[in-house]
């Protein structure tokens, strides 16, 4: 275990746990755009920049990434911290104009957008946080969808922006996007995901849509239950 | 091919005999086939020259050597003739006839080939004397004129791997890392890090294999010293980094080369071939039970993959993206194994320190920055070039002494060092003594050493818009403050050299760029605001001009100027009515000329033909 201190408050935390899980744990809030319990760190929406004292140098880290370390003395609200979020809130507003998530966040943190920044036109609400990418990759383990160009070009999707035929139609990328950029449309038998429309499956209990049949012949060939045990939805197992 | 080389008695007895097959007093005509020359079209004149030595039966008789860049890209083609070290330049591609008959046989003087100093309109015949070569300290890449990059002979024959043999037998790693430490080594590739200090940390760092990678990704804007080394000089680079990776406990390193470098990168080819085929590169080197292997990976073209994390994303065939850096690449580099990163000069300079030790080194230099370092020096200079001078030597000295001072009698203005985001240097501080912490006290940086003269003609606004905009094209796009930060700024900076900037541009500038510089991920974000800053800090009054008078003081920026003719110096003599692109400018001989607003594009061709200086712009 190590001591350090996080906006003045005495805190002991696990070694090897970056500052911001730390201070989660003791309630202090740190504003994210980009994490998610199950997922790795990235550092790529810089909102949870903290200003951390270790000994005599203090500089702006990433609160994600940044591991506690005995004596560390954190301050999640300087002047500095403040700064950077501001702009980063605007920089996202001005990029997604659309976004209620943000507009709520920029709202809660009394950011106000910076009139200089002409917002963007192509209605995107895709704040390229990666969680998406991370998720399709990591946690469902196909890499349907990734990263193209790369800066201000860079945007998220299929491999050149065709029909994936990896994709299983799960929605967990839609699920995790914090802004809701991704769209995904069930409706009745379909359900339609980055321009692919996939069967859907009744449970065999209760009759109703619950899964696409890709995503079922998908998760019983890597874990080996026979298709058929999965063709009941989660409410009726 | 050469046979195995066993031990280091046998390295010398190579290097003897190679040495003593070589007569110093032989002429040798050696042409330079740097980048540079190449581009002058110096194949011909090398084909021109073993075509003519041959039709003269002298083949052999008389050395002809090719060779890498000697750095003073202006005058190319250039041909050294040794042994007086006669220096012809701008050789024209049908002169090696004359060369050989006139100089080489007779030696006779040709006149007309001779260096001119456009200051002083003194002449001079020897290499040395050239005010351009005379006022450096050619330590590193004055080797690259006496050898054939693609010969290890020659690299032999002037004492090369000499280093290396004394490194593997005579000291333990500790003590060549004690070495490079004591002789301060800093990392020549931007960061300044000191060398010895990484290389011991990552020789003491848990996990194997260890690795050690060369950075030859050398992508700022006008910078080449690195691309001249690795293809002029490539086993100097190999040299260091085996040396690097005995001290270290590396078995395998990797040279990570932009793809846009092909000669860099057949050379190193070449040179590796030749060390493994010597027995220096490979499985037991030099006899001594040391092995180490390189392999060469070739960039995709991304300036952020010099980043040392986006650079082993790279190498392992992910994305150029980089990371936080809160575990050092000495611990969890490359693979997540510990890794040991250093630039071409940085490895290229360790030969030197363990050959002549790190007294010697640390006697050149100044307090904090040890050795020499190579800089670019392109833009508004009469001699672009490749320039190496002692750390601490003057701005002053590396413009006016050795570059020759600015063209046509123009007024100097500014000094961008450090690449693209590095910071843009006024006048005032010409007489700084250029080192690693001189620079950044001054808002610009070392960078890999790339120098860019501006002179009054230079708009800083649109100095500061250029550098940004390669910076935003060149974000991976990763983290939100570079990626969305960079774009509106640039966004501002082009409104204002459009003549659309608001007054409190200037302030919203600043406090972005502080932003930029406190939230960026890696080092391209927290570095990309310099240029704006530098020219805020040092030029505020031209941005100010372009906001609130909308004028651009040093005629550039198109939408805030207008063409004219000066009808007092004007001579009439119709040169830029001919330049003219769209028949904007026009006049009879002899007669004041005009320019049509309506027709000009603001091309400033009238204004680079007039010989009169009759060309207004406001």
């Amino acid at each position: 275990m190590v001591n350090l201190t996080i906006d003045n408050k005495k805190i002991e935390a696990e070694a090897g746990q970056c500052i911001l899980d730390a201070a989660r744990e003791n309630g202090i809030v740190i504003p994210t755009l980009c994490s998610h319990e199950s997922l790795e760190p990235t550092g790529s929406c810089r909102l949870c920049v903290v200003e951390a004292k270790q000994g005599k140098r203090t500089r702006i880290v990433t609160s994600c990434l940044y591991p506690v370390a005995e004596g560390l003395v954190v301050d999640t609200k300087s002047e500095r911290v403040m700064n950077v979020r501001r702009l980063v809130l605007q920089l996202l507003l001005a990029r997604c104009p659309e976004s209620e998530q943000l507009k709520e966040m920029a709202a809660e943190m009394g950011v106000a957008a910076e009139p200089r920044f002409t917002p963007d036109k192509d209605n995107v609400k895709c704040i390229l946080c990666r969680m998406c990418v991370q998720t399709c990759e990591k946690i469902v383990g196909v890499s349907a969808i990734g990263f193209s160009y790369r800066g201000t070009q860079k945007n998220v999707c299929t491999p050149f922006q065709e029909d994936s035929l990896t994709c299983i139609g799960c929605g967990a990328c839609a699920y995790v996007c914090p802004t809701g950029h991704i769209e995904m449309e069930t409706t009745g038998d379909t359900r339609t995901i980055w321009g692919r429309t996939f069967k859907m499956k009744t449970c065999k209990v209760c009759g109703r849509y619950f899964a696409p049949e890709d995503q079922l012949a998908y998760i019983s060939s890597k874990t080996g239950v026979p298709a058929d045990n999965l063709a009941v939805c989660i409410s009726c197992r | 091919m050469m046979s195995k080389i066993k031990s280091f008695d046998e390295l010398k007895s190579v290097q003897e005999r190679l040495k003593a097959g070589r007569d110093p007093k032989k002429p040798c005509i050696t042409v330079c086939v740097g980048t540079g020359c190449l581009a002058y079209g110096t194949q011909k004149l090398v084909d021109s020259f073993r075509e003519e030595l041959a039709k003269r039966d002298l083949t052999g008789r008389i050395d002809f050597r090719t060779s890498g860049c000697h750095g003073f890209c202006e005058r190319g083609p250039m041909v050294v003739i040794s042994p007086e070290k006669v220096f012809y330049q701008r050789v024209g591609l049908m002169d090696a006839g004359e060369i050989i008959d006139k100089t080489v046989l007779k030696g006779e003087i040709i006149d007309r080939l001779l260096y001119v100093d456009p200051q002083t309109g003194e002449k001079y015949v020897h290499e040395d004397d050239v005010p351009f070569y005379k006022k450096q300290t050619r330590l590193v890449f004055g080797l690259n004129s006496k050898v054939d990059p693609q010969s290890m002979e020659d690299y032999l024959a002037i004492g090369g791997y000499s280093a290396l043999g004394k490194a593997l037998t005579t000291m333990k790693p500790e003590e060549i890392i004690q070495e490079v430490i004591k002789a301060n080594l800093r990392g020549r590739g931007g960061g300044g890090f000191p060398a010895g200090w990484k290389w011991d940390e990552t020789r003491k760092a848990k996990g194997e294999p260890k690795y050690i990678v060369c950075n030859a990704d050398e992508g700022d804007p006008g910078a080449y010293m690195d691309r001249s080394l690795t293809e002029g000089n490539p086993h100097l680079v190999l040299e260091g980094m085996i040396i690097g990776a005995y001290a270290i406990g590396s078995s395998q390193g990797y040279i990570y080369v932009r793809n846009e470098y092909p000669l860099a990168v057949k050379n190193i080819h070449i040179a590796m071939r030749q060390a493994r085929e010597a027995g220096l590169l490979g499985e037991n080197i030099l006899g001594t039970g040391f092995s180490f292997d390189l392999k060469i990976n070739r960039g995709g073209g991304a300036f952020v993959c010099g980043e040392s994390s986006a650079l082993f994303a790279s190498l392992e065939g992910r994305a150029g993206e980089p990371r936080a850096k809160y575990i050092h690449a000495t611990d969890k580099g490359l693979y997540d194994k510990p890794t040991n990163l250093n630039n071409v000069e940085t490895w290229a300079n360790v030969p030197f320190i363990i050959e002549r030790g790190a007294d010697w080194y640390a006697s050149i230099g100044t307090a904090g920055s040890k050795g020499t370092k190579i800089f670019s020096l392109v833009g508004k200079i009469n001699n672009t070039g490749l320039v190496e001078v002692p750390m601490g030597t003057t701005l002053r000295e590396i413009v006016f002494d050795i570059g020759g001072g600015i063209p046509e009698g123009r007024k100097f203005k500014a000094i961008q060092t450090g690449g693209p985001s590095g910071g843009c240097i006024p006048e005032k501080y010409l007489d700084m003594r250029v080192d690693f912490d001189e620079l950044t006290k001054i808002g610009s940086m070392m960078g890999s050493g790339g120098m860019i003269v501006m002179d009054e003609r230079n708009c800083m606004v649109d100095m500061a818009r250029y550098f940004t905009n390669f910076l935003v094209s060149e974000s991976c796009g990763k983290c939100v403050p570079c990626r969305e930060g960079i774009r509106r700024m640039r966004d501002i900076l082009v409104d204002i050299t459009e003549g659309k900037g608001r007054e409190e541009d200037v302030d919203l500038l600043e406090k972005m760029a502080s932003s930029i510089v406190d939230g960026s991920l890696c080092a391209l974000g927290s570095s990309a605001p310099n240029p704006v800053l530098s020219t805020i800090r040092y030029f505020r009054d031209e941005y100010m001009a372009h906001i609130k008078e909308k004028r651009c003081p040093a005629g550039v920026c198109k939408d805030l100027i207008t063409y004219s003719v000066d009808p007092e110096k004007c001579t009439g003599c119709t040169l830029c009515a001919k330049v003219c692109p769209t028949g904007a400018a026009s006049g009879e001989r002899k007669k004041v000329h005009a320019i049509d607003p309506t027709k000009c594009t603001k091309c400033g061709a009238c204004r680079e033909s007039c010989k009169f200086e009759a060309i207004i712009v406001r």
